[in-house]
């Protein structure tokens, strides 16, 4: 019997595939005690990097354009869902219920934010584009750093530049400004992560696979002859910058939850740069990609520890060699011979 | 009023710091249409060549900078050669990728060689025993430095647009900034164009380093990044690729920046800056200097 | 075909990684190679004091994180160079032995924990926190929920001890976590130190706080100075701010504090903005007072600083590399030969720390085969039990209660022809 899938229908399912084992494997070695502190510690965040790459993939390969403020979106995300898991602890007692609300209020206000930033930005091309989001996510940064939340009896207070609350009996601080939320109960669990990236992966798929994801990459290949043909810019852009965005929420939300504390300066430029990594090391528009490189780059700098003081330098020249390596065109023009070997003599 | 105008000339001074790194990531941008994300690094790496030629072996400071012009134009190509050149075919994205492993490399690389222990950089520019000239007993300051940096910075635009519009390598960037098939058919090597313009570009790095740390004396491993990303930010608000809109973007955002601290908020000052920047790319969406591509069908 | 060349080479990055990751857990860091290998093999090594030890292993295995790379380096660096000393002088000594682990935390507190992880990994039994409060924060909840004893050197934010009242709101935001101590001053104790300091000697009449709004230690001590200067009367006529990345130019600030004609300016900062703060205000011809806080000490030891620019600045600090005191006179001699420079406060408290450590474990009896909670329940006894006193560089007699902080007073210094001298 032979099953007729397109290639695209079977590289999904391959990364369906791939997530599953990953997490199969690990959950598994880990109830068994096999991994180490470090890399047990790390499951969580790998799961939020992943997300977090896949939702800018989706921006950079699928819609075809730069953005170097991605962290803003992954800071509103962040901060709205340990906010509200620690407003609704007493209403929601149970972690995984509390984890998935807060996602959800995670992702909603990121994607306000997509749609507050997609508005202006999104008429904008190329680098100028890029700065742009840039500022974003600046600008997302320096609010942040200048908001206080506290929580009493009464409800949640907020206040802006200055903390002026007064809080009533057994009141407490939850974001402290600058000195971000200091003591989040951890409700991230690794499961979480896997059924997140699953979600992230399945909406990203049907989102490419659709009417619409088949517009908005005609848009990223020839925007002109798209829109000849009548495709509405402006909404397929939105769409893709949206989605991303509210992923990426929902990504912070997972981050934050599985962390002690968590900083408004957490969420910078280089953070930005570092999903964009993810993104290009696994190539763009290329989900399974994008996973692989966010696990490997965040386990890559906890391995090297080894190298001591020389620890950063190796992995920038790890860095600057995988991108040389794999642009260079007689190496990848020998695999590409021994792929085609390897197939013809499959048949 | 008077505060108004210590205020104007503190933006200038910030500006003129902003416009010179600006210019060199203009330049780079320009012809060799990437975005060098190491650059603010060379920076670094450039003011402490003439930190140590200065205060370690005495030397003069003109020959501390030279120097340090030189070390930084071989670093340029060196990184250029290695890091840059294998990656010609390959899409923009790969390469601003490869920039960024290059920055996290000379960051790391000056730590383990000169300590994240930072240094103070020596006053250069000094007459007379003063650092700069005061006006009105005193109540308003311009020093020598801002003086000089924006000097630096009038003669650097003015040579770089006279050796791009009159010489025949400077031709032969506009060239492959316009089109490099095309220049390639023309007879330009254009490999060792864009070679030269980051050897250039290094060079002026050098001088910015130097500048920077004249104006903002503390020296460290991480000094060149902020700044280089404000450049990088002026030099779009200017319209990226264009000489007189780098030194426009900079000024403009040190004043912008100086501006919104003084009369808005020191707390929320850098989403003043970033604001504005936004609003002006939405009126004018390739900067202000910034030329307008037409599209092709 | 690219494609899938670039895949196969992210699944070998990433196989590497996991292998890396299941190698050997007991693997040393060269960063402290010169301390005795692993507690496995320490009886092998070549320090002369395990002879005594009857063959048993007396080596306790103390970690600590710190920001060794990026913009924080130096504070990490220096604290980690401090203990390194300590360690090296109680392992000459005989007895006790430290074998000193420092990991790399960039001064974030996600990678703090993977650095705490991996030292819990490689067989930490006591842990030195972490240099920065922002790591500290995430280090001491995972600590205190794993039981490990932990004694920062410097993280001085309340959230890292826990159980103390938000000055602003008067909230308790996070419980107490009861195995955290501090070797410096915390955050409030400071702010409200310096404006007793400055109430009670007079200094300024009017005031202006220049602090780094999107940093924990310095909003920290601005929140707990502003509170008790409101307290005590003080007026403060401008309070501005600026962040990492406005971290060039002050004129505005600077320029604000003058036309509001403060004559006395509070910087609760490190000394890296202190010291182009100073350049900035002498170069518009701005000489208010200046009063710093323990941050600034470094200041004169900074390569190429001016140090007549910070003639008259008064600071509080419990650490004065210049002292005549014979320990800290050895201890800066010991420093500047290993290390080449002049070791600043964090090099002073992460020393005290290895020695409170080594007096409590002492006093203790604690052995080396007892495992991290065991002794963690030992060292808490012993540093908040009435009669543990221990005198240091950073000070003398200093003690600890349940909360955690440390008493001590600080010294008020005022640095005149560059140098510190003592203000009372």
């Amino acid at each position: 019997m032979k099953l007729k899938l397109s290639k695209t229908t079977r590289i999904n399912f391959l990364t369906y595939a791939v997530v599953i084992v990953a997490f199969v494997v690990f959950q598994s070695l880990s109830s068994a005690g096999a991994l180490s502190s470090t890399l047990k510690g790390q499951l969580v965040p790998i799961c939020a990097y992943v997300v977090m790459a896949l939702s800018l993939n989706l921006t950079v390969g699928v819609l075809g354009e730069l953005s170097l403020g991605h962290a803003g979106f992954v800071s509103v995300g962040a901060f709205a869902g340990a906010v509200a898991s620690a407003a609704l602890t007493t209403v929601i007692p149970i972690p995984a219920l509390r984890l998935a609300v807060s996602m959800v209020i995670g992702a909603i206000f990121a994607a306000i934010a997509g749609v507050l930033i997609g508005i202006p930005v999104l008429r904008l091309r190329g680098d100028y584009l890029a700065i742009v989001t840039l500022a974003f996510g600046e600008i997302i940064k320096s609010l942040i750093t200048n908001f206080y939340i506290g929580i009493d009896g009464e409800g949640l207070h907020f206040s802006f530049l200055s903390n002026k609350l007064s809080l009533g009996e057994g009141g407490r601080m939850i974001l402290n400004g600058p000195m971000g939320i200091p003591g989040i109960t951890r409700i991230s669990t690794f499961a979480a992560g896997f059924i997140l990236t699953m979600i992230a992966l399945i909406v990203i798929f049907n989102l490419v696979n659709s009417r619409s994801g088949r517009a908005i990459m005609a848009l990223r290949d020839n925007r002109i002859a798209a829109e000849s043909v009548g495709i509405n810019v402006t909404k397929y852009k939105m769409m893709a910058f949206v989605t991303s965005a509210a992923l990426a929420g929902a990504a912070g939300c997972l981050f934050s939850l599985g962390q002690n504390t968590i900083l408004p300066s957490k969420f910078d430029f280089n953070t930005s740069i570092l999903i964009l990594v993810f993104v290009v090391l696994g190539g763009q528009g290329r989900m399974l990609g994008s996973i692989i490189a966010a696990a490997a780059l965040t386990i890559l700098p906890e391995v090297l520890r080894e190298f001591a003081d020389y620890r950063m330098l190796v992995y920038a020249i790890v860095l600057i060699l995988v991108m040389l390596i794999t642009n260079n065109p007689t190496i990848s023009g020998f695999f590409a011979r021994l792929f085609r070997r390897q197939k013809g003599d499959e048949t | 009023m008077l505060t108004f105008l210590n205020h104007l000339i503190s933006g200038i001074s910030l500006g003129s710091v902003y416009a010179i790194i600006a210019l060199g990531y203009t330049m780079v941008y320009g012809i060799a249409k990437m975005l060098n994300f190491a650059h603010g690094d060379v920076i670094m790496v450039g003011a402490y060549v003439c930190f140590f030629m200065v205060s370690s072996f005495g030397l003069h400071p003109i020959i501390g900078i030279l120097l340090a012009m030189v070390v930084c134009t071989l670093l340029g190509i060196v990184i250029e050669r290695l890091a840059y050149k294998p990656l010609r075919q390959a899409p923009s994205l790969a390469v601003l990728i490869t920039a960024i492993g290059m920055s996290y490399f000379l960051q790391n690389a000056a730590q383990l060689l000169w300590t994240s222990n930072y240094k103070m950089f020596p006053a250069f520019f000094t007459f007379g025993g003063k650092n700069g000239v005061s006006f009105f007993d005193g109540r308003l300051n311009l020093s020598w430095t801002t003086i000089v940096t924006i000097l630096a910075c009038l003669v650097i635009m003015v040579v770089l647009t006279l050796f791009t519009d009159k010489t025949k390598l400077g031709k032969a960037m506009r060239a492959c900034s316009e089109d490099k098939g095309a220049a390639q058919l023309m007879g330009i090597n254009v490999n060792t164009t864009i070679s030269v313009t980051f050897a250039i570009g290094s060079a002026l790095a050098a001088v910015a380093g130097v500048l920077l740390c004249s104006a903002y004396p503390t020296l460290m491993p991480t000094t060149g990044s902020m700044p280089g990303i404000k450049a990088f930010t002026a030099a779009v608000f200017g319209g990226i690729g264009s000489i007189p809109g780098a030194l426009l973007g900079g000024i403009l955002l040190g004043i912008i920046e100086i501006f919104a601290k003084a009369y808005i908020s020191t707390q929320v000052s850098d989403a003043i800056v970033f604001a504005v920047l936004i609003i002006v790319l939405l009126v004018k969406p390739t900067g202000l200097l910034g030329k307008q591509i037409r599209e092709k069908v | 075909m690219k494609k899938a060349f670039a895949l196969l080479l992210a699944v070998a990055t990433l196989l590497c990684c996991l292998a890396g990751c299941a190698s050997d857990p007991a693997t040393d860091t060269p960063a402290t190679s010169d301390t005795p290998d692993t507690p496995a093999t320490s009886d092998t090594n070549d320090t002369p004091a395990t002879s005594d030890t009857n063959g048993s292993n007396n080596t306790f295995v103390i970690g600590g994180t710190g920001p060794l790379t990026g913009g924080a380096a130096i504070y990490g660096n220096a604290a980690m160079h401090g203990a390194e000393i300590a360690v090296e002088e109680i392992n000459a000594l005989g007895g006790i032995q430290f074998k000193l682990m420092y990991e790399d935390d960039a001064h974030d507190a996600e990678k703090a924990v993977n650095a705490y992880n991996t030292l819990k990994d490689n067989g930490m039994q006591i842990f030195l926190g972490s240099v920065t409060s922002a790591p500290g924060v995430a280090t001491s909840a995972e600590a205190y929920a794993d039981r490990y004893f932990y004694l920062t050197p410097s993280a001085s934010s309340t959230d890292v001890l826990g159980g103390v009242a938000n000055p602003l709101t008067g909230t308790v935001d996070i419980a107490r976590k009861d195995n955290i101590f501090q070797m410096c001053f915390m955050d409030p104790n400071q702010g409200d130190a310096s404006a007793q300091y400055i109430k009670d000697n007079n200094l300024g009449t009017k005031i202006a706080v220049i602090y780094k709004n999107d940093d924990v230690y310095s909003t920290g001590l601005y929140n707990s100075f502003k509170n008790k200067a409101d307290a005590l009367g003080l007026e403060i006529v401008s309070t501005t701010t600026f962040t990492t990345d406005s971290q060039t130019d002050f004129s505005v600030q600077i320029n604000d504090a003058k036309d509001n004609g403060a004559d006395l300016v509070f910087l609760p900062m490190y000394y890296d903005a202190a010291s182009l703060i100073l350049t900035q205000a002498n170069a518009i011809g701005y000489a208010p007072k200046f009063f710093g806080v323990d941050g600034m000490d470094g200041i004169l030891t900074v390569e190429g600083f001016d140090t007549s620019l910070a003639e008259g600045v008064m600071l509080l600090t419990p650490f004065n590399a210049d002292s005549t005191d014979p320990a800290a006179q050895s201890f800066v001699q010991k420093y500047q030969e290993r290390y080449g420079d002049i070791p600043n406060q964090f090099a002073a408290d992460n020393y005290d720390c290895i020695y409170a450590i080594y007096e409590a474990l002492t006093k203790a009896g604690a052995t080396a085969d007892m495992d991290h909670a065991t002794l963690c329940d030992l060292l808490i006894q012993q540093f908040t039990s009435p009669d543990f006193t221990f005198s240091g560089l950073t000070g003398e007699n200093m003690t600890w209660n349940t909360d955690g902080f440390v008493s001590k007073s600080p010294k008020g210094m005022v640095i005149q022809n560059g140098a510190y001298v003592g203000m009372d």
